[in-house]
């Protein structure tokens, strides 16, 4: 099986996922992330790839009706941040998300990035420079927006938006980082840009990335898992997994057989 | 470099799949004809009303200079001694409509926020029509309803108050006004794509900030369309106004005093039988150019504003 030296950040176990409509979206996903490792969550369209990545930050629950069984259990501290007593909030602020559309705020970059102080009460003047300006450096974006800290969001180009989402979402200091396809809006300079970024952000956290490119998936991650109709087929080394797949249908996935 | 001859263009035969259809090209012009001439009939009729204004107001300033027209105190074209200075009904005007937008605007945006960004569906569904309903009420209603109503209500928090004021047809206005700013700004909000406020919620922000810091921003363009459409309804306010607030022009700003407005000063003398071509019948011309012009400098106002916010998303 796999080969870490990582202890688990976060580990979902049996979660079955049901939509308001009562489609089964999962079906009893068992999976860790490893410690500041990147897991790349490859399959099909429509497999549920983005449904289990919007589980971990509680994202279903702004839409009435659906429901969670299983658990997604965080460590050190051993929280089922699934369970009904846990405030979506509070996991939302140790687990941040960039979307698949860049979606800055309609405010300057400097309050995009300072967003999620902002919210969290944040007033010292100071501070809130200070972890912009990080945050920006974090992801690869301060050297071109330093002089117009305070334009609007929206006139950065859709690279530079998608960068100024992931500052937004580094500023609070997540625990965890989900991405969910962010590069399929972006020619390849900024998508191998953001792909250079995840890789630097490994260092400090946890990253799960859905993506439907093979060669990013294969470039960037330590992890894949492979879904299939909501089901987790095969989860291994991303080089196993590349290379020398233990199930048919992950092979015929890659090779292209399939999909 | 070669230099090219010139070559005359060849006639290309035309494939007769590209070829003009004349029936569908005749029918369309047809259409567009009719259209133009639906856009065009509203165009029209405003431009006939500027003409009409401006005529009956020229004949009108050349009986009265427009210096005092502007600065006189007074507006009694009706009485023996006829002053004819426009200023107690712009007060008017604008105490009442400033009464109006303090009520409405707050609570119009409120309620916006309310319906897009918390009631649920039902909820939703049982207050929209209950608010559409308001607007289908006859203002006349609600002139007597500040009459009758508010304005008692009122004297007893303030006892000296006349029974004709401009707080409580103010007031009612707001209260009138509401739905169509709760409306038109709900629309606004309701079309800022969701994946802006996930972007919000994923950051940790809550329902409440949600809507504050990123939708209403997002929405801010609408919101002051809103905004526009509020005052506008405010200004040319009449019903209410002509009949719970005195209809005595009066220059002052105080709410707690009667008064009329430009509208209900044209209402009552478009009541009354004045001869054609009087002074006092130009009168309500001259009125009614004042408060288009009013309008449309709320309107640009409202449209520069909306510039500077205007939203990409
Ligand atoms: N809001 C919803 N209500 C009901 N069913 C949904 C909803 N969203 C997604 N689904 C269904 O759940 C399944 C998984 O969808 P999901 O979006 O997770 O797929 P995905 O793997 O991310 O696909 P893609 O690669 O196209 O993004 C699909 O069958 C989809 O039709
Ligand atoms: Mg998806």
């Amino acid at each position: 099986m796999v080969t870490t030296t990582s202890p688990i950040k976060a580990e979902s176990r049996d979660l079955n996922f049901y939509y308001s409509n009562g489609h089964k979206a999962l079906k009893g996903i068992t999976m860790p992330l490893y410690e500041k490792r990147i897991t790349a969550l490859i399959g099909p369209s429509g497999c549920g790839k983005s449904t289990f990545l919007r589980c971990f930050n509680r994202m279903h629950d702004l839409y009435p009706g659906n429901s969670y069984e299983g658990q997604i259990v965080m460590h050190p501290d051993n929280t089922n941040i699934l369970d009904n007593g846990v405030d979506p909030i509070e996991v939302r602020m140790r687990i941040s998300m960039v979307f698949q559309k860049p979606n800055p705020f309609p405010k300057s970059i400097y309050e995009n990035v300072a967003y999620g102080l902002r919210v969290r009460g944040e007033r010292n003047k100071r501070a809130v420079d200070d972890k912009v300006e990080e945050a920006l450096k974090g992801a690869a974006l301060w050297d071109e927006v330093k002089n117009r800290l305070h334009d609007l969001a929206f006139n950065l180009s859709g690279g530079q938006q998608q960068r100024l989402c992931i500052a937004r979402a580094l500023a609070t200091d997540p625990e965890i980082m989900l991405f969910d396809e962010p590069t399929s809006a972006l020619d390849p300079i900024a998508t191998a840009n953001i792909e250079e970024l995840m890789s630097e952000l490994r260092n400090k956290l946890t990253i799960l990335v859905v993506t439907h490119n093979m060669q990013q998936a294969a470039r960037v991650s330590d992890y894949t898992a492979y879904m299939y109709l909501g089901e987790l087929i095969e989860y291994d080394d991303t080089d196993r997994i590349f290379t020398n797949p233990s199930r048919k249908e992950t092979e015929d996935y890659i090779t292209g057989k399939f999909g | 470099m070669t230099t090219q001859v010139l070559q005359k263009p060849i006639d290309l035969p035309i494939s007769p799949r590209l070829a003009k259809n004349v029936r569908r090209h005749v029918l369309e012009r047809v259409i567009e004809f009719i259209l133009m001439l639906a856009a065009l009939s509203a165009v029209a009729t405003t431009i006939a009303i500027v003409v009409i204004l401006l005529y009956e107001s020229l004949s009108f300033f050349e009986h009265v200079s427009i210096i005092d027209f502007l600065t006189d105190t007074q507006w009694t074209p009706l009485f023996e001694d006829a002053h004819y200075g426009i200023l107690p009904l712009v007060s008017g005007t604008l105490t009442t409509s400033a009464i109006a937008l303090g009520v409405a605007i707050p609570l119009g945006t409120i309620g916006a926020i309310y319906l897009s960004e918390f009631a649920s569906h039902r909820t939703r569904e049982i207050v929209k029509p209950i608010l559409e309903l308001l607007v289908g009420v006859p203002t006349v209603v609600f002139g007597y309803f500040a009459l009758l109503f508010v304005t008692p209500l009122l004297q007893m928090i303030f006892p000296e108050l006349p029974g004709f004021n401009m707080l409580g047809p103010g007031i009612v206005m707001g209260i009138m006004i509401i739905p169509y700013i709760s409306s038109v700004a709900e629309d606004a909000m309701r079309a800022v794509p969701m994946s802006m406020r996930e972007g919000s919620y994923a950051m940790g922000a809550t329902r409440f900030q949600t809507a504050v810091r990123v939708v209403t921003p997002a929405a801010i363009s609408g919101i002051i369309a809103a905004y526009i459409l509020g005052i506008s309804r405010a200004v040319g306010e009449t019903m209410v106004v002509a009949l719970a607030a005195g209809q005595q022009p009066n220059l002052t700003f105080n709410p707690m005093e009667s008064a009329a407005t430009i509208t209900a000063y044209i209402v009552q003398v478009a009541m009354g039988d004045l001869p054609h071509g009087s002074i006092g019948y130009q009168s309500i011309f001259a009125a009614g150019l004042v408060l288009m012009l009013m309008t449309l400098v709320f309107n640009i106002l409202g449209h520069i504003t909306r510039k500077k916010f205007r939203e990409t998303y």
